[in-house]
């Protein structure tokens, strides 16, 4: 009984994991494709816990599930995308792509062989969670990369906000270096009139009591 | 204890719809970057099964990194798909030829 009770979680998760991948190749409407697409993620992530990798799986829900599917959605429901002519030739390359993926499997479970299915799990590292375990990995000798990554998301946050925001032309903005360059001239207009004298237009009196 | 050919042929099932999926929907973008997010899946239940497995902590990491990328690339790539989209009006990867001309 404790023994079984993974394998058949296992099953469970990787049924429904294929199922809604198989999903999300064939659906029609984008919406629900991308929908398929996160119940593979999340049943995946369960796959990753069984594995007793429970940082990366939880990262995976928050992350893929809940920033980038998130994403994925809100662009599949801006773009108003007519399906039809993007069907047109679905059947024509069914063959072709099924033929590949299948001799794609074939020689993939070839290379995998029968003797791996001996392997048994290593002992898991004493007396550390996984968040431990991975963390003093990350800190320590892949600190350097770490940092990295962080640049990288960085300048996919800017790279994102440049390529997809509008620059709007009726807005009204300070610019800088044309507010450094100014000279005296273009504050100040120096008119050159004549002095006034008084004696023309005499200001209306008051009449005197 | 689950052997960990089970994790590997789970892998293997689903890069290869992956591709297959690839192959129907030639034509969409959005279908291939999805894809392409099923590919990147299939590679990282590898790479945790074989870290755990092996009880190297390495093989997470990586994992952990390809995860980073992969959300920078999905955001670039689905800025790129809005761009595309707002220009041309199709996602149609069949119409995107002007660099042909």
């Amino acid at each position: 009984m404790h023994s079984i009770f993974p394998l058949v979680c296992f099953w469970a998760f990787a049924i429904v994991a294929t199922g809604a991948a198989l999903a999300v190749i064939t659906l029609r409407n984008s919406v629900h494709a991308v929908l398929a697409l996160v119940l593979t993620f999340f049943s995946t992530a369960c796959i990753w816990l069984l594995l007793q990798a429970e940082f990366l799986a939880i990262a995976l829900v928050v992350v893929y599930v809940g920033a980038v599917m998130v994403l994925f959605l809100f662009v599949v429901m801006m773009l108003d995308i007519k399906m039809e002519p993007l069907r047109e030739r679905f059947i024509k390359y069914a063959p072709l792509g099924l033929v590949v993926a299948a001799i794609m499997l074939i020689e993939m479970l070839g290379i995998i062989g029968v003797r791996t299915m001996d392997v048994r799990p290593g002992p898991n590292p004493a007396g550390v969670s996984n968040t431990a375990w991975l963390g003093q990995a990350l800190f320590t000798r892949f600190l350097l990369p770490f940092e990295i990554a962080a640049l990288i998301l960085t300048v996919g946050l800017v790279a994102a906000v440049v390529l997809a925001a509008r620059t709007r032309t009726d807005k009204k903005h300070q610019n800088p270096s044309q507010q450094v360059r100014v000279t005296a001239a273009q504050r100040v207009r120096l008119v050159k009139m004549r002095a006034e004298t008084g004696a023309e237009t005499p200001l209306p009196r008051e009449p005197q009591a | 204890m689950i052997p960990l050919a089970y994790y590997i042929v789970f892998a293997t099932v689903l890069f290869c719809i992956a591709v297959t999926g690839m192959f129907l929907n030639r034509k969409n973008v959005i279908v291939l970057l999805m894809c392409i997010e099923l590919m990147l899946l299939a590679v990282n239940t590898n790479f945790v099964a074989f870290s755990r497995f092996i009880g190297d902590p390495a093989g997470q990491v990586f994992v952990f990194f390809i995860l980073t990328v992969a959300a920078a690339e999905s955001a670039i790539g689905l800025a790129i798909l809005v761009l595309l989209f707002r220009n041309r009006g199709t996602v149609n990867v069949a119409e995107i030829d002007s660099l042909k001309d």
